[in-house]
């Protein structure tokens, strides 16, 4: 490995670690959705600066070919991604239909006393 | 008017079915006279609210497709709000004919929580042959033993519920397809509702075609299995009632 791959390794983790921390800055991303990511960048950077440590937990997990233990994390951090997303996804998707339902029922019970009032005006005085 | 304790609720899931609506609200009315009509507009796009409303019913319009298991949750939460003693779901495409409501009703009073109203069990001319006919006879058979009663047609939408299915299905009726016929029949077995059928003719759909392709079927029976495989291995904290 030159000099050149090495900066290249850590700049790429940094970039990674600043639009993560940015999104969580600015609430664009909630903090339980960030851990994932900051997990990721931060390995990333520890990765790129000692890339001794890779050869030694690879060797230390009987991996030939340190690479692949990369891949398989990768790999490995963004299926948990997704699957929390879905998991969000059907959470989320639950809350609306019951919006849904109870604005349905809701418009109807609104319209039934509107018509009502027509009908036959409440006493405002009263009040 | 008496008050919604003593009274029924029929509820029916529409989605687009201007053509048909009015007439089956007009029949309900003719057949069963004492229950109130409610019409779920499942996010239509053609005049089926403007239709159900002019034919005399209530109508809620969600607004968007939710499929029929939202549409029911919605009449269920209807029927629990009011107080209805029971709420009986008919298809809005007249498929179901509204003058076998009062036999469903009768075995509510009978001591039955959920009654299905069985498409095939003797009466009308209603047939479904081939790979789909195998597949609701294997359904049949499972949700028969959960159930602890004979069930030959357990996706068949016309049921009624009691008071104690109403409030379970108002927080917990599945949205899944499929869901709002198998899942509810698993849900409230496991909840150890009483469940019946009685048989009702059926009457061909009015447009469209039940499929007897065999490939179509496979997916069918797939679907179905998903459903009630996941319907049993829910933990029970699922179908509790809710405490708000």
């Amino acid at each position: 490995m030159n000099l050149t791959s090495y900066i290249f390794g850590i700049v790429s983790a940094v970039l990674v670690l600043i639009v993560v921390v940015d999104l969580l800055r600015r609430k664009r991303l909630r903090e339980r959705h960030a851990i994932w990511w900051l997990a990721a960048g931060t390995i990333a950077l520890v990765l790129a600066v000692f890339p001794a440590v890779l050869d030694w937990f690879a060797g230390l997990l009987g991996i030939t070919i340190p690479v692949n233990l990369i891949f398989f994390g990768s790999i490995a951090i963004l299926f948990f991604v997704a699957l929390q997303a879905s998991s969000e996804l059907t959470k989320l998707e639950d809350q609306t239909r019951t919006l849904a339902e109870r604005i349905a029922l809701l418009t109807l019970e609104v319209d039934r006393l509107t018509a009502r009032d027509r009908r036959d005006p409440p006493d405002v005085d009263a009040a | 008017m008496q008050p919604t304790a003593d009274r029924v609720l029929v509820v029916m899931p529409a989605f687009n079915e201007e053509a048909s609506v009015s007439d089956v609200i007009a029949e309900v009315r003719a057949k069963a006279p004492s229950c109130d009509v409610l019409v779920i507009d499942d996010g239509s796009r053609d005049a089926t609210t403007a239709r159900a409303m002019g034919a005399g019913a209530l109508v809620v319009t969600l607004p968007f497709n939710l499929g029929v298991g939202g549409a029911m949750r919605t009449g269920y939460r209807y029927a629990r709000e009011h107080g209805y003693r029971a709420a009986i779901q008919v298809d809005s495409d007249g498929q179901h004919d509204p003058g076998s409501i009062p036999a469903l009703l009768a075995e509510l009073d009978d001591g039955a929580d959920l009654v299905l109203g069985a498409r095939f069990a003797g009466e009308g001319e209603y047939r479904v042959r081939g790979p789909r006919a195998w597949a609701m006879r294997v359904l049949a058979a499972i949700l028969s033993r959960s159930a602890r009663t004979r069930l030959t047609d357990t996706t068949s939408g016309f049921r009624a519920a009691g008071p104690r299915a109403i409030a379970l299905f108002a927080d917990h009726y599945p949205a899944e397809y499929l869901g709002d016929t198998i899942e509810a029949l698993v849900i409230a077995s496991r909840r150890k509702l009483v469940i019946r059928q009685v048989p009702v003719a059926m009457r061909p759909r009015a447009g469209g075609t039940p499929s007897h392709n065999f490939a179509k079927s496979a997916l069918y029976l797939g679907r179905a299995g998903i459903a009630l495989v996941f319907a049993y291995l829910r933990p029970r904290s699922a179908y509790e009632e809710a405490t708000a």
